[in-house]
């Protein structure tokens, strides 16, 4: 099991401010008081404050809202042979036969993949502090990065599905509009970067100092 | 564990790293960044622009995205009939087919959040490159932390991409000046994201109030 160097500026009794980032000596007795960043006035705390509830619930909202995103339409094509419901998946097929595989592909992984690993990689991230888990943290830390960068991507398929509503309005051969998927389409996207947002990386390593903590204590004893 | 921690010699600048709250101290040139050594995450950014570089930038920015939302970003021609769309329209039509949650959504990442923290940007630099502090300094800069991830102009212009390819079969598809606005407004607010150092407008900002 590696281990690794115990410093953490909590440790040392130093915050960082939520606000503006700047590090903050909190002293021993202030430290259960609600204190305030003297640069900025925000409130300080050793870590987001409720960090995995909110971000299990915003999670777990996501994974509920994930299913109808996938199975509802999320364009409907009116035509004068009928009309066409599309869903996420049947568009990438779209794109496919036509052709245009490069263009299939990033929608693809921008509207399917993408949230799909976003909530997988959550829950990990999420079960892994749960279980107090000293498994690869560095690689669970740049998995965190990697969530908060890719997060907007997925909202492709939203403009997308917008830009045709507005441009295929007037054209007396076909309306498009938008169906109810794409309301959970956003609400996943929305959902899914609010729980990257509310979770703490720091919790990955905080673990380690814990149990180092622990047993100097029983050592101690 | 404590008591086995050296203390850094005073005078040393002292980082704690905001993923995993390793406690280090800055190396001596921090111009060229810093990263954390236990989870390789970025402590400083590089070489930050001075505040009237940055300005610049946020005034191309503001005015490019004027042009991005006048101009149509593409329109659409197929029997004699033309359509064309800026991203406002875009809203719009959704919001007709109410489809509000949507447009909404549309309305707040590709237009409003942008475009708000543009202006933010504006009203924290130009008092700055000027020597004032403005007022309410720190809660235009919570607002700019709060609002940067939502901004996602570069996802509407792959978005624009898409739609043109599944148009190209059915119609004319023209390419407008929005389109070319967009381009540039992504170029110019990933240029200013880079090098944006709120530790550094930090500095300037306690600066300019002490020397009021």
């Amino acid at each position: 099991m590696p281990r690794y160097q115990v410093n953490s500026a909590a440790s040392q009794g130093l915050w960082t401010c939520h606000g503006c980032g700047l590090l903050c000596r909190v002293g021993k007795t202030q430290a259960d008081r609600a204190s305030c960043c003297p640069r900025c006035g925000a409130g300080l705390h050793r870590r987001k404050p409720h960090s995995l509830q909110y971000a299990w619930a915003f999670l777990l909202a996501a994974i509920v809202c994930y299913i109808p995103a996938n199975l509802m339409p999320i364009m409907l094509t009116e035509m004068l042979s009928g009309t066409q419901r599309d869903t996420i998946m049947s568009g990438v097929a779209y794109l496919w036969r036509n052709g245009s595989w490069p263009l299939a592909l990033v929608v693809f992984i921008a509207s399917v993949l993408v949230p799909l690993l976003k909530i997988l990689s959550m829950l990990l991230l999420l079960l892994t502090v749960h279980w107090r888990s000293r498994w690869a943290p560095r690689q669970r830390t740049r998995l965190y990065r990697l969530l908060e960068v890719v997060g907007p991507w997925s909202m492709l398929d939203i403009y997308v599905v917008g830009l045709l509503v507005a441009l295929v309005q007037l054209q007396s051969l076909a309306t498009i509009k938008a169906g109810p998927g794409a309301v959970a389409f956003g609400a996943v996207v929305v959902l899914t970067m609010l729980s990257a947002m509310h979770f703490d990386p720091r919790l990955i390593w905080d673990v380690f100092e814990d149990d180092d903590e622990r047993q100097a204590s029983a050592a101690n004893d | 564990m404590s008591q086995n921690i050296r203390q850094p010699a005073t005078g040393t600048r002292l980082l704690a790293c905001h993923e995993c709250d390793l406690l280090q101290s800055a190396p001596p040139q921090t111009e060229q960044g810093a990263l954390c050594c236990r989870c390789g995450c970025q402590l400083l950014p590089g070489p930050a622009y001075r505040p009237t570089t940055s300005l610049a930038l946020v005034l191309a920015g503001l005015l490019v995205f004027v042009l991005a939302n006048v101009f149509p970003v593409v329109g659409l021609e197929a029997n004699g009939v033309k359509t064309a769309t800026t991203l406002l329209g875009t809203a719009w039509q959704l919001s007709q087919q109410q489809i509000e949650p949507v447009a909404l959504l549309v309305l707040l990442t590709g237009v409003l959040t942008p475009g708000l923290e543009l202006l933010c940007l504006l009203y924290l630099l130009l008092p700055l490159a000027l020597g004032h502090a403005p007022p309410g300094f720190a809660r235009v800069m919570r607002l700019v932390r709060v609002l940067h991830p939502w901004g996602m102009v570069e996802v509407f212009l792959l978005g624009v991409l898409v739609s043109l390819v599944k148009l190209a079969h059915m119609a004319e598809v023209h390419p407008g000046i929005g389109l070319w606005s967009f381009f540039a407004l992504i170029i110019l607010l990933a240029g200013n994201a880079s090098r944006f150092d709120p530790g550094l407008l930090w500095e300037r900002y306690l600066a300019c109030r002490a020397t009021r």
